[in-house]
């Protein structure tokens, strides 16, 4: 289509745009764990995260992206986690951390 | 739009006797808008403005771009100050806003750290020979024009209306970053609502559309834009803008700054080769103004003369929309009646079809 | 009998009024509104219990009444001293001691002029919405139901660019009511609070604050919102960054909560002139000292209670009102 080459390209925008995304996937999950809804940031999953530690694996990050509806690679990232269970252990709200897990990859293998 | 804060924002705007400091690139872009608000002040108003011709660049695209450093620009300041009183002036109006900004900042730091004006004022003399004198009133050139903008009215040929409908024309006004987001209260209607454009829009009949994206900057940036790899989020700036007032359907964009009235304009043009969208209720791209561009075309100016033919995007349906009586034959023939040049067709001219390009291709 | 004045009719006013009167004191209020209640008029219900504001008001006042307290109203006050008070009018009202009751006063919402409050329709306040809990009819400003409400924590609080650097403590937990009473009212709608920090300090807060994530399903975001804007159709963009997962946000919105923070006192600069006191950077009365004299004032028959020394919240200030009319009630009988 171009037909001039500028040398450069118009920079997609970061934003997450809850107008745009599709929350349907994100309340299924909510509604089947409500829990995850409790997650107050404090990181402790992420800090205590064996694959956390050598990979850029961030489980915190990634269900929060999942709540607002940023599915895209969710699922992959969710296939770092080794189960282990020790974030389990450490959250201070009792969230079934490694439920998330299996939830997030259930809903979202498709993205 | 309910801007009920507006007047809370006041500064003050001298009269009369200006001493006029001229921006770098607006000769380039939009090269009729500078000699046309000497033309209004002299002309139809009646003021006198001083067009120095030894005053320099203020050197603000140097020093935004981290080459010129800030006691440089604080002397090259201070000269165009001694300039204005050596002239006989003490009201000094700034053609750009990044300059306006710049005598704004530089201003500021000195009342608030006083040994650097003393350091300033030194290092102006040992320079120049020249002594420093502080200007009465600092303004920007479209706070002189928002000054005037009843006595404009009651000049006026044409107002923002579509001369077939009698609606207003709706126009999206955008206001340079460094007008008032540095120093809010140097601003008429401060950051947030600044209503020194949207002044002018209602005074001559027009009426601001207010849309999501009206605070973001068109992207220039000076660096982010100087480098060619960067522009692609100089360009997603304007985009985003564009987007965002496409809805709205405005008849036209209006600024006071250099940088947003040429991005704002020329972008249009690489948006259109390089996703295919053109914005505008024609397709044709939305026109941009200057505000003195739309306080000449409200006085009746010939808008050859006010430059116009040098826009990205063809003005012609918003002449027609006003009702502003124009030449298509003279439209590239410069001030002396020679052939300037023509530039090549593309979607957001309004050349005749067959010389459109064909996106498809 | 010993005479002492209640500046301000509010909660913290009337319960020390009830006290000094049972300690054989004879209290008089002065009250700058037409009616008793202060802040409190017109509030719908109390966190964290969902109790409402007119069952305390209602309790408080009849009270008063039944006392035979006496009760000086459309009276402002314009100069303090520990033994008289000076009204607006000119008036002097002598008395043995002084305690001020005199509040706060609510952020005014417009001065952070990039939420466009009062410019855009559907952008509110937590006091507006209180009234609209009460008056029974919450609605966009077409008289449509939202279907996305957004909350904004800590409007004129922690904000250093409107000299309001204070935490105003009670935002965070009206917002979490509010926010609930919202999904109560439509609970098809989407929920979001966005929040810098969420401060629970009160008994049963916390419970409150995880009821709404896990019951009600609000969203909290933190990152504070930036600007609002108009959209095309009525609605309010807003745009954040959520800081949690480290971009930037961006959504329209049906109505725009804004929970407005607690000035200080409009007329605390004028008493720390007229009787010597001492105001915290803030702008807040300075108790005499933070520990051992809450509700003493560095001047000898001046006592404070309430909100006039901090943003405070319902039950803090009316036992605030008991100490500080102990504390006036055994000065009095001391000189």
């Amino acid at each position: 289509m171009a037909v001039i080459q500028f040398g450069y390209t118009i920079s997609k925008p970061r934003a997450i745009d809850i107008d745009r995304n599709n929350l349907r996937k994100s309340d299924e999950i909510l509604r089947e764990m409500p829990e995850l809804q409790t997650c107050i940031g404090c990181g402790s999953c992420t800090a205590v995260c064996t694959a956390g530690n050598l990979t850029q694996f961030n489980f915190r990050r990634v269900h929060t992206l999942v709540r607002r509806g940023e599915y895209q690679g969710a699922y992959e990232e969710m296939n770092k986690c080794m189960l282990c269970g020790k974030c389990r252990l450490v959250c201070p709200r009792g969230i079934n951390t490694r439920g998330v897990v299996m939830l997030i990859k259930r809903k979202l293998g498709d993205f | 739009m309910k801007r009920n804060s507006w007047s809370d924002y006041q500064k003050q705007i001298a009269d009369d006797k200006y001493y006029y400091a001229r921006s770098c690139i607006r000769q380039n872009f939009f090269p009729g808008s500078e000699k046309a608000m000497l033309d209004m002040l002299r002309n139809d108003l009646g003021r006198d403005i001083f067009d120095d011709p030894l005053h320099t660049s203020c050197t603000g695209i140097g020093y935004h771009s981290d080459i010129v450093p800030l006691e440089t620009i604080m002397t090259v300041v201070a000269r165009q100050f001694a300039l204005m009183h050596e002239a006989g002036y003490e009201h000094f109006i700034s053609s750009c806003i990044t300059s306006f900004g710049v005598y704004t900042e530089v201003l500021a730091t000195w009342a608030e750290f006083p040994e650097t004006e003393e350091r300033t004022r030194e290092y102006l003399y040992k320079a120049t020979g020249r002594e420093l004198h502080k200007p009465a009133s600092l303004a920007h050139t479209s706070d002189v024009v928002f000054h005037h903008r009843e006595e404009i009215a009651a000049k006026a040929r044409f107002r923002l209306v579509n001369a077939q409908t009698g609606e207003p024309l709706r126009v999206v006004e955008h206001i340079g970053c460094h007008y008032a987001k540095i120093f809010p209260k140097s601003g008429i209607g401060g950051s947030e609502f600044p209503y020194v454009l949207a002044g002018m829009v209602e005074a001559w009949g027009g009426e601001c559309v207010d849309y999501p994206e009206r605070r973001h900057c068109c992207g220039f940036g000076f660096r982010n834009y100087l480098v060619q790899a960067n522009r692609g989020y100089s360009i997603a700036n304007s985009h985003k803008k564009l987007e965002s007032m496409a809805p709205y359907k405005p008849d036209f964009i209006v600024a006071n700054c250099p940088g947003c009235a040429m991005f704002l304009d020329k972008w249009q043009y690489a948006i259109a080769e390089m996703e295919g969208t053109t914005y505008g209720q024609n397709g044709r791209g939305i026109p941009v103004l200057t505000y003195e561009e739309m306080a000449g075309l409200v006085l009746g100016y010939d808008p050859w003369e006010l430059g116009m033919q040098m826009h990205q995007v063809d003005v012609e349906p918003l002449l027609d929309k006003m009702g502003v009586a124009y030449d298509p034959a003279a439209k590239y023939l410069g001030r002396n009646g020679k052939y300037i040049g023509k530039p090549d067709s593309a979607v957001v001219n309004c050349s005749a079809q067959d010389t459109i390009y064909d996106m498809k291709r | 009998m010993k005479r002492v004045i209640v500046i301000g009719g509010g909660v913290a006013g009337m319960q020390a009024a009830l006290r000094l009167a049972e300690e054989g004191c004879s209290p008089l209020i002065v009250e700058k509104e037409p009616e008793l209640g202060g802040k409190l008029r017109g509030w719908h219900v109390l966190f964290p219990s969902f109790t409402p504001a007119a069952e305390v008001l209602g309790e408080l006042k009849s009270r008063v009444v039944r006392s035979g307290i006496e009760v000086l109203l459309s009276a402002e006050v314009a100069a303090v001293g520990s033994r008289s008070v000076t009204l607006a009018d000119g008036r002097r009202l002598e008395c043995d001691a002084v305690v001020v009751c005199s509040g706060f006063e609510l952020f005014d919402a417009t001065v952070k002029e990039e939420y466009g409050y009062g410019i855009y329709d559907n952008v509110i306040t937590s006091a507006d919405l209180e009234r609209m809990f009460d008056e029974g009819r919450v609605a966009k400003a077409d008289g449509s139901r939202p279907s996305r409400i957004a909350f904004l924590h800590c409007v004129g609080s922690r904000d250093e660019k409107v000299c309001q650097q204070h935490c105003s403590r009670v935002c965070c937990i009206t917002g979490v009511k509010q926010a609930m009473e919202m999904k109560r009212l439509f609970p098809e709608a989407d929920v979001f609070n966005f929040y810098m920090d969420i401060r629970m300090f009160g008994p049963g807060y916390e419970e409150m604050y995880r009821e709404a994530q896990q019951k009600y399903n609000v969203h909290f975001v933190r990152g504070r919102i930036s600007e609002a804007a108009p959209t095309i159709d009525g609605r309010v963009q807003i745009k954040a960054e959520d800081t949690l997962t480290g971009r930037p946000l961006r959504m329209s919105v049906d109505m725009l909560v804004l929970l407005v923070g607690m000035r200080a006192g409009a007329t605390n600069a004028a008493f720390e002139a007229s009787a010597g006191l001492r105001r915290a950077p803030s702008g807040f009365m300075a108790p005499r000292d933070l520990f051992l004299g809450g509700t003493a004032s560095p001047v000898e028959g001046i006592f404070y209670a309430g909100t006039v020394t901090a943003p405070k919240n319902v039950g803090e200030t009316i036992c605030e009102g008991i100490a500080a009319a102990d504390a006036a009630a055994a000065y009095v009988k001391n000189s």
